[in-house]
């Protein structure tokens, strides 16, 4: 064998590392690789950038190859540094600090430029655009001082940063000049839901609007619009576009048009110069997404590899965006012409629109907006192109699918190409989740998942997953697989309690043996659930074991990023004295805690406590325990009510501290918030909680299952009641319904989804049913203590915060 | 060079536990496991730098309390499907006085 070939790619990004990838694969040996890039960074996932804005994501997880992947693979990495010279003669290339690379083929992958308007001002410090790393930090750092943002760009990339603007606390307003958002990918219906929804998060609009010209002294003041009209704004994220980025190939004589000219096997019109992902125009087109980037690195890569190959034929592209909740599909065609017919349903009520465009019998474009899940099967058939005629309304009203293929519904999977792209988020083709289920005895969705990242993210390929797993994984799925609580076993929740409670099993690792666990010891999923199950069964004869609690419920504070915890005393209902506010200030002076903040539940959280400082703080603030950081009663809000509201039919405040000091301490299945209002103004936010109460005139409502966090769901009302003793009696009785009934980690808004309000309205419905639940719920209460007053009575337990000290060397 | 240090006993760490500590200026997760025997790993998870002495141990592994990463505690490598590896440390029991000894 000869030397191995010189293969140089330029651009260090998704496309090019992604066609690199796939190349090793293919032919790991057969050529000697340089990477040049212009940012600092190894390869990262551009499309996660918004994420890192929403602050969901740090840089690190956003990486998609880190430095030891270049590494491992042999790849000489070259970052920082701009190629500024092809010689497509003597095959070199030269970056701006003059190194020179010889190359025997050569991939150009340089991406896109954002565009920015050139108007009058747009060099003013504080207008940037929104495309890597530096945009978010100048955006992130912008925010901490500068208070008015403003997105010129309606589209998909322009929303985003918007978002991502709002979550830093700016105030953002986007300007789009068409009259309605993402004209790209939504027809004029989809735009208006969007935004009215986007509206209610905060989000302002212009639309109709042309930018003129930027003013201010240095840095950008206000934007100018071409009506005359201006806007204030501090600054400035041009979202208008991106451009391919062709400088390179043009001054080296490579064909260009909009983008770098390819064809169908991504080659430029020089030979052994390669293009691919946005900076390249294939068959007119230049791409901006990622699944069509993927595509043409898959044949790129094969063409490289000498191995035989379809050329590219060009994507059907699909968009799938996920703002806060906002769920927004569109594929294909959508935009109606004189040869396609429409069918569409909007539910304003629902909030869920969703628009088929067809043409000459077939499928060939879609909108979804609210409800996004055919968005997968309607992309797949639009692919395909086959004809639907007779069964467009089955396609508009997403009955029976599966049955439309006709015959095996199982074949569309068979059929697909090895190299689709399955998972757009993660890059994961079909050919790997096939690999990960045939070699890698992947036979669940979980297990795929954690193998490939298949369905990882956004999960709206988790059907084409199931799908497939359907077809390849044989008799392992031939009987729909069975998901225990965790991967050390295949039983479920209700399995392992029944099994429990049957042979009076009282520690965890007896019930590991006696349930045939397959790792001996479990893991961070079902160690605490076993340790909450038996606790909830047995009270009295359980002994609670801490190293089976998470974390934060074993040192009784909540860990934060940096090590450090958080320390809340119990403020019941939310009411405290001037003695407790002074004893709180004066602790968190004594310890130099470096940030006191009131939480959202009406009390005060000492911030970046050392794990050592914890029994000696808790002991001198002489409180009980907030609680704040456990699966278990947090707090009780609570509004004004009669005490002093004028507008307040109900002692809200007393009611609020009963319940409170009643169900102190209690361990439930997941964190369990509640609430009292003093009138129907609901100023406590109860009908978010997972139990509220709502005084009436001459009564109380009682609301449960209700959240406001990662998903809102308001309360369903359980029933109305006259007495402060009923509410208790209600109250009990409903949350030791949950104890008894629900997975560990399930919320109650999850867990009434699950079994529905008429079966916890059933349970609760017979007085004496009510009773015998609250007097569980009261012999569990009596058994517990404060868990801080413990820790720093005993010795034994209290040495766990502290760092081991006596060091002493030994022999050498 | 390789120093020996008498960093406590094995009555300091409860089973299934652990407890830190620094040496040499490296922070240092001590864990007790079940089988009796002490385990010695650098006190960072690599992903974002999680006290690895305050996460769940489990068998031969600790879970990271920031993102769940799972670690084996023999070899420093992290499971999958995440990637990485935490430098381990060598320790020794002193079967009679219970001393714990770790090399640097």
């Amino acid at each position: 064998m000869g030397e191995k070939e010189k293969l140089i790619l330029i651009g260090n990004g998704m496309a090019g590392v992604r066609t690199i990838e796939h190349l090793l694969k293919l032919a790991p040996d057969k050529y000697e690789i340089t990477i040049i890039g212009e940012e600092p960074h190894p390869n990262y996932n551009r499309i996660m950038l918004s994420s890192v804005l929403a602050g969901g994501a740090n840089m690190q997880d956003i990486i998609v190859n880190d430095w030891d992947w270049y590494k491992d693979n042999g790849i000489q990495l070259v970052t920082g540094q701009k190629v500024t010279k092809l010689d497509t003669k003597l095959c070199t290339v030269t970056t701006h600090t003059g190194a020179q690379y010889q190359y025997d083929r050569v991939i150009l992958a340089t991406g896109s430029n954002p565009f920015m308007l050139p108007i009058p001002g747009a060099d003013k410090e504080g207008v940037i655009a929104f495309r890597d790393i530096r945009d978010c930090e100048t955006m992130m750092e912008t925010s901490k001082t500068y208070k008015k943002a403003a997105v010129i760009g309606g589209g998909l990339l322009g929303l985003e940063a918007a978002r991502g603007l709002l979550h830093l606390g700016m105030e953002a307003t986007v300007i789009h000049i068409n009259d309605y958002l993402m004209e790209r990918q939504l027809d004029e219906p989809a735009a208006r839901m969007l935004q009215r929804e986007l509206e209610s998060q905060g989000m302002k609009f212009l639309l109709n609007k042309q930018s003129a010209s930027i003013t201010g002294r240095g840095r950008v003041k206000a934007l100018q619009f071409a009506d005359g009209s201006e806007l204030k704004t501090d600054l400035i994220v041009m979202a208008v576009g991106i451009r391919p980025n062709t400088e390179l190939a043009k001054s080296s004589g490579i064909e260009v048009n909009r983008g770098v000219v390819v064809n169908d096997y991504m080659e430029t019109s020089v030979a052994n110069v390669y293009a691919v992902g946005e900076c390249a125009e294939h068959r007119g087109i230049a791409y901006g997404l990622v699944a069509p980037l993927y595509e043409q690195g898959a044949v790129l890569a094969k063409r490289l590899a000498g191995v035989e190959t379809a050329g590219y034929a060009g994507s059907v592209t699909s968009t799938k965006l996920k703002v806060s909740g906002v769920d927004v599909f569109s594929a294909g065609n959508f935009t109606e012409t004189a040869s396609t017919k429409a069918l569409r349903i909007q539910d304003d009520l629902g909030g869920t629109y969703k628009k088929i465009v067809i043409e000459n019998g077939k499928l060939v474009g879609a909108v979804l907006f609210g409800d996004t899940t055919d968005g997968t099967e309607l992309f797949s058939l639009i692919k395909k192109g086959e004809n639907v005629e007779g069964r467009e309304k089955e396609l508009l009203l997403g009955i029976s699918l599966d049955q439309l293929g006709g015959g095996n519904p199982l074949a569309k999977y068979e059929a697909m190409p090895d190299d689709e792209i399955v998972c757009g988020c993660n890059g994961v083709s079909k050919a790997t989740i096939v690999e990960a289920i045939q070699t890698k005895d992947c036979n669940s969705v979980a297990s795929i998942k954690a193998c490939t990242k298949a369905s990882g993210s956004c999960g709206g390929c988790k059907p084409i997953v199931e799908g497939l797993l359907k077809v390849y994984a044989g008799d392992a799925a031939a009987e729909p697989v069975k998901e225990g609580i965790c991967g050390c076993t295949t039983l479920t929740r209700d399995e392992i309690v029944a099994e429990i409670q049957r042979m009076r099993l009282l520690t965890v690792k007896e019930v590991m043996n006696v349930l045939g666990w397959n790792e001996p010891e479990g893991c961070s999923k079902c160690r605490p659930s076993l340790n909450y199950y038996i606790g909830m069964l047995f009270p009295e004869e359980y002994v609670d074991e801490k190293e089976s609690r998470i974390t934060n419920e074993r040192f009784h504070a909540n860990i934060q990023k940096d090590g450090t915890f958080s320390v809340v005393p119990r403020v019941y209902g939310g009411v405290t004295t001037p003695s407790d506010l002074k004893k709180i200030a004066e602790v968190a002076e004594k310890f130099e805690v470096p940030m006191v903040k009131f939480t959202g539940g009406q009390r005060l959280d000492l911030l970046g406590v050392k794990k050592e400082d914890l029994p000696k703080i808790w002991e001198e603030l002489d409180m009980p325990s907030g609680h704040a950081y456990g699966k278990t009663l947090r707090t009780v809000k609570t509004c004004v009510g009669s005490t002093f509201c004028r507008f307040g039919t109900q002692d809200s405040i007393s009611m609020g501290i009963r319940m409170e000091k009643a169900f102190e301490r209690l361990n439930t299945p997941a964190k369990v918030k509640l609430a009292v209002s003093g009138c129907p103004r609901n100023c406590a936010e109860a009908t978010i909680k997972d139990l509220g109460v709502v005084a009436i005139d001459g009564g109380w409502e009682i609301h449960i299952a209700g959240n406001g966090g990662v998903k809102v769901r308001a309360t369903d009302l359980l029933c109305v009641v006259k007495t402060e003793d009923e509410v208790m009696e209600w109250s009990s009785a409903f949350l030791q319904l949950y104890r008894e009934h629900a997975v560990w980690n399930e919320r109650t808004s999850q867990w009434i989804e699950r079994v529905g309000l008429d079966f916890i309205k059933k349970a609760l419905e017979n007085k004496e049913d009510r009773l015998a639940l609250k007097q569980r719920i009261e012999k569990t209460l009596s058994l517990t203590n404060d868990p801080w007053k413990e820790i720093i009575e005993n010795k034994e337990l209290r040495k766990n915060f502290e760092q081991l000290t006596g060091l002493e060397p030994a022999t050498k | 060079m390789a120093t020996k240090v008498l960093v406590g006993k094995l009555s300091d760490i409860d089973v299934k536990s652990s407890r830190k500590l620094k040496v040499q200026n490296i922070d240092i997760a001590l864990f007790h496991l079940s089988d009796g025997s002490v385990l010695a790993l650098e006190n960072k998870c690599p992903h974002k730098g999680g006290l690895l002495s305050e996460g769940m141990v489990c068998g031969g592994k600790v879970h990271c309390p920031l993102h769940d990463w799972k670690i084996d505690l023999h070899s420093g490598k992290v499971q999958e499907p995440d990637e990485g590896c935490v430098t381990t440390f060598e320790t020794e029991v002193d079967q009679q006085s219970g001393d714990i000894y770790i090399t640097i």
